[in-house]
């Protein structure tokens, strides 16, 4: 049986309803604010950006992150750009194409409430970026530039080189070190939430490892507000970075909060491909190469000859010859899909054959190397000259990932096309929020990549910094006022009541039964295998087989892990290979429950693609009469989950097949 | 790309924590791929530490791609080891031949306190941006973004100066553990743009003053910080920082 979730989306036209549930929230006056206390855990840009809004309003704010300086969060390495809805190209954007194109481009899984919500706010996100000091790339005439990316038609997309999500976050970090110089906020670096508190049902704070220390410690808030990234290192090999995990968002879902879509992960299909076993991680090329990059594969099976050398009439540009409208610049999921077409038919390129060309030389001539020429007055160039001119262009447009991929893989990717395969990248599924951003727990929020709500099965590019930015620079501030409201007269609760005693308890209990094993196999080892596994059956395709092997591969798994685990050092003390070990714990968990969805789901949908739901030309085919819903996974015991749905209603968008032919 | 197996001899500086006296361990590691990175050469190490049931070498690293600024290790007496340019966790092994010994120790400088091994304290750079390296602008009072325009060499330069990554590469090379190139990026970054103008010189007067308080050393414009830094900061900022410095100096009625 399921029940029905209530999002709570305000009524009115779609247009309407953020202007009036902002006219109509509650409010807390600003001598009740000094008296509450906000925990936000996580400090990338839904974090960071959020802690320095509570704090700018007066709300005391405690800031958590596991790394050394709250700077370091994964939103840093994002590259390509952030959208918004400005249309400052005069190309025809507008608020509601940026939300139907969210929409489409994540195959009519999210909520369109929320999503309007976002584009809504897109445009004061660059205002607020430019306001602090992010210095985005510019034109000659001083205004603002933008680029393209993929699943859209417009020029909407902000970007500071290849670095974006690095300016923006520094510029959020900014902010936040100002409430914290203000003493607005507490920051407290190299903490790792290891438990939500929960009093009368509601979250009342949580429990952190001193990660230098190692002692357990306990904080007090009025409300909680987790920021914590993504899974995608469920995978093992994913582009997030080493420490990203899911601990923080799955003790919140073992204490009650629903998690949304969980099957729904993203491949993303330019990345530098897997060289070895001693992988550790896999490097992503920003998808706004895409727009000067071409993708090819020989057409020939066994081709021998080196890239260069291959004539034109021997390529296959097959984004362009299967989606001429969209050509190279289709959304993530369909990119990815049609990479590892080729691939298994037999075309891939590279010693491993897992790999394609993303190729910069016909538009380092033609596009730039051209336009440059003609700036210049040079008159019929030879081929050298443009090469030579587009170079420089190319250069300042990306420049960063262009040595970035040379450091990888020694070869120079402005004189041979880069070797690309997909790879894991980010997670659209999280904690199921509400309109307001509040999980299923009382005063328990979910922001960014953590929570589930606007990408439905597909991520657009340079929407990930858009949403972690507009949940904490613009939403959050309004919605947690409106619960605060009703806990201005609750006195902080001394972390001495017993609910503290019995979190840190279990904490310890986990910790030490962690550390008893005393096994012969590295976290390291284990961490590998799941991510085998889920590679193999819950990744880019998935079948009802495989999702089933998983599941009891999975299980055996855990219960290998936990009577076989080595963690060397001792508890008391810094000891990474313990704070791994907590981590790929909770994977071990998170994994079943994503094969457990994905099986559940029996529809492709943007990057979920069931081999048994697909078009004759092998596109996603959905099944919007038996799955537009969200499906939100309570945690009941171990291996055992019930599942609630939130209906989707379309009032705006129709729902179609996604076409980018 | 053609890669072969290397066999290495490493030379650790292991330090229990903070209070404790440090000292190099010897390790040999073989059949490393030229193909690995510096840090997963590092990680191979680690492994079979743990599988001798040894502890292994605690180091700082997150991202892997050269942009969080965690990793930071000092690589045969240069920091980030021998490529220009580079990060740790970017630095592949094809850098290094069979045969070859590899010193590794954290990063030198009595404002980053050892933590564990290879890891230190940076905080005192998150304390030198409190002391002012932000514009004070709450959120929701920002203009339309185009309503400034900005030249574009003066938008770049800035960018240039914000591509600091705060890694300490610079207070790690520098003979005075001075941090000079980490505060002038900032304050350049900031400096360079109208959005910086209004609290120009109360940032620079309160930045430098945290940089002594955390005990930095002073610039005698050796020029090592701009050799090593990852993202190839130019010492022009610190002769940005200088003029900025005493620019707000004569104004100051304080």
């Amino acid at each position: 049986m399921t029940n029905m979730l209530d999002a709570k989306i305000p009524s009115g036209a779609i247009e309407n309803k953020w202007t009036n549930y902002k006219g109509h929230c509650k409010l807390v006056n600003p001598a009740n604010k000094l008296k509450l206390e906000v925990i936000v855990i996580g400090t990338g840009l839904a974090g960071a950006s959020a802690a320095a809004s509570l704090g700018e309003l007066g709300y005391k704010v405690k800031s958590f992150c596991f790394q050394d300086s709250p700077r370091r969060a994964h939103s840093i390495a994002a590259q390509g750009g952030i959208n918004a809805a400005k249309n400052y190209q005069n190309d025809g954007d507008s608020v509601y194409r940026l939300f139907y194109d969210t929409v489409k481009g994540g195959d009519y899984r999210s909520r369109e409430a929320n999503v309007y919500r976002l584009a809504e706010v897109s445009a004061n996100i660059i205002d607020q970026c430019v306001a602090q000091g992010v210095p985005f790339a510019r034109e000659y005439g001083g205004l603002l530039s933008n680029r393209s990316f993929g699943g859209v038609q417009v020029k909407r997309t902000f970007y500071a080189a290849g670095q974006t999500g690095q300016q923006l976050l520094i510029g959020a970090y900014q902010a936040l070190e100002r409430q914290v110089a203000l003493g607005n906020v507490e920051m407290y670096s190299r903490h790792e939430m290891l438990e939500v508190v929960l009093i009368d049902g509601k979250a009342r704070g949580v429990i952190c490892r001193n990660l230098i220390t190692g002692e357990l410690e306990r904080f007090f808030g009025h409300a909680v507000v987790l920021c914590s990234g993504g899974y995608g290192n469920v995978f093992y090999l994913s582009t997030n970075a080493m420490g990203s995990n899911v601990t923080a968002a799955w003790k919140a879902h073992k204490k009650g909060a629903y998690f949304g879509n969980p099957c729904f992960t993203q491949i993303h299909p330019t990345c530098i491909p897997v060289s070895g076993d001693h992988q550790s991680k896999l490097t992503l090329m920003s998808e706004s190469l895409r727009n000067d990059g071409r993708i090819w594969v020989p057409k020939n099976k066994g081709e021998t000859r080196k890239a260069n050398e291959i004539p034109d009439e021997d390529r296959d540009y097959y984004l362009e010859r299967r989606y001429p409208a969209f050509g190279n610049l289709v959304p993530r999921d369909v990119a990815s899909r049609a990479a590892k077409e080729r691939c298994d038919a037999g075309f891939g390129v590279g010693t491993t054959k897992q790999a394609v060309y993303l190729d910069f030389r016909y538009n380092l001539i033609n596009k730039y190397g051209k336009a440059e020429a003609h700036r210049h007055g040079i008159h019929n160039p030879d081929e050298e000259t443009l090469v030579r001119l587009g170079k420089e262009v190319v250069k300042e447009k990306y420049g960063n990932l262009f040595d970035m991929y040379e450091k990888i893989t020694g070869e120079n990717p402005y004189e041979v096309p880069m070797r690309i395969y997909p790879a894991v990248h980010y997670t659209m599924g999280g904690l199921w929020v509400d309109y307001e951003l509040m999980t299923s727990v009382q005063g328990l929020y979910a922001l960014g990549e953590a929570n589930f709500s606007d990408h439905g099965a597909n991520r657009l590019g340079a929407s990930a910094l858009m949403q972690g930015l507009a949940d904490g620079y613009f939403v959050i501030p309004y919605t947690i006022g409106n619960y605060l409201a009703h806990e201005i007269s609750v006195a902080p609760i001394p972390t001495t009541h017993e609910a503290f005693e019995e979190a840190e308890k279990s904490v310890r209990n986990r910790i030490e039964k962690l550390m008893n094993i005393k096994g012969d196999e590295s976290v390291e080892s284990f961490h590998k295998r799941l991510g085998k596994i889920m590679w193999e059956k819950c990744g880019m395709a998935r079948n009802e087989k495989g999702l089933t092997e998983a599941i009891g591969e999975i299980q055996t798994l855990r219960k290998e892990f936990w009577s076989k685990v080595r963690i060397p050092g001792a508890i008391n003390e810094m000891n990474p290979e313990l704070d791994k070990a907590g981590r790929v714990a909770d994977f071990l968990e998170l994994g079943e429950l994503m094969c457990k969805d994905a099986l559940n789901r029996k529809e492709s949908c943007g990057g979920h693609f069931r081999e048994e739901s697909q078009t004759a030309e092998g596109e996603a085919l959905r099944d919007d009469d038996n799955f537009a819903f969200v499906s939100a996974w309570e945690y009941k015991d171990e291996s055992h989950w019930e599942m609630h749905q939130e209906h989707l209603e379309f009032e705006v968008v129709k729902l179609t097949q996604r076409s980018y032919k | 790309m053609e890669h072969t197996m290397i066999n290495l001899t490493l030379k650790i500086w292991r330090q229990k924590n903070a209070d404790s006296a440090g000292q190099f361990e010897t390790y040999p590691v073989k059949n490393i791929s030229t193909e690995m990175s510096f840090l997963e050469m590092i990680d191979v190490l680690n492994e079979d530490l743990i599988n001798e049931g040894k502890d292994p070498i605690a180091f700082d690293h997150d991202c892997r791609e050269g942009i969080c600024g965690a990793c930071s290790m000092y690589i045969n007496g240069r920091p980030h080891g021998p490529w220009h340019g580079n990060t740790t966790c970017q630095l592949h092994m094809r850098a290094y031949h069979d045969g070859d010994t590899i010193v590794i120790e954290p990063w030198r400088a009595n404002s980053f306190p050892v933590i564990k091994d290879l890891m230190v304290d940076r905080s005192a750079f998150d304390r030198i941006i409190q002391a002012g390296g932000y514009v004070s602008v709450n959120t929701g009072n920002a203009v339309d973004a185009n309503a400034t325009p900005i030249e574009k060499d003066l938008a770049d330069a800035s960018f240039a100066a914000a591509a600091c990554i705060g890694c300490g590469a610079c207070v790690a090379a520098c003979k005075n553990s001075s941090a000079m190139l980490f505060v002038a990026a900032k304050v350049s970054h900031l400096a360079l743009l109208p959005q910086g103008a209004p609290e120009r010189n109360t940032r620079v007067l309160d930045m430098v003053a945290q940089m002594d308080k955390e005990g930095f050393g002073s610039c005698t414009n050796t020029g090592a910080c701009e050799a090593v830094c990852p993202k190839e900061i130019s010492i022009n900022n610190i002769a940005r920082l200088n003029r900025e410095y005493m620019l707000a100096g004569t104004k100051a009625d304080k």
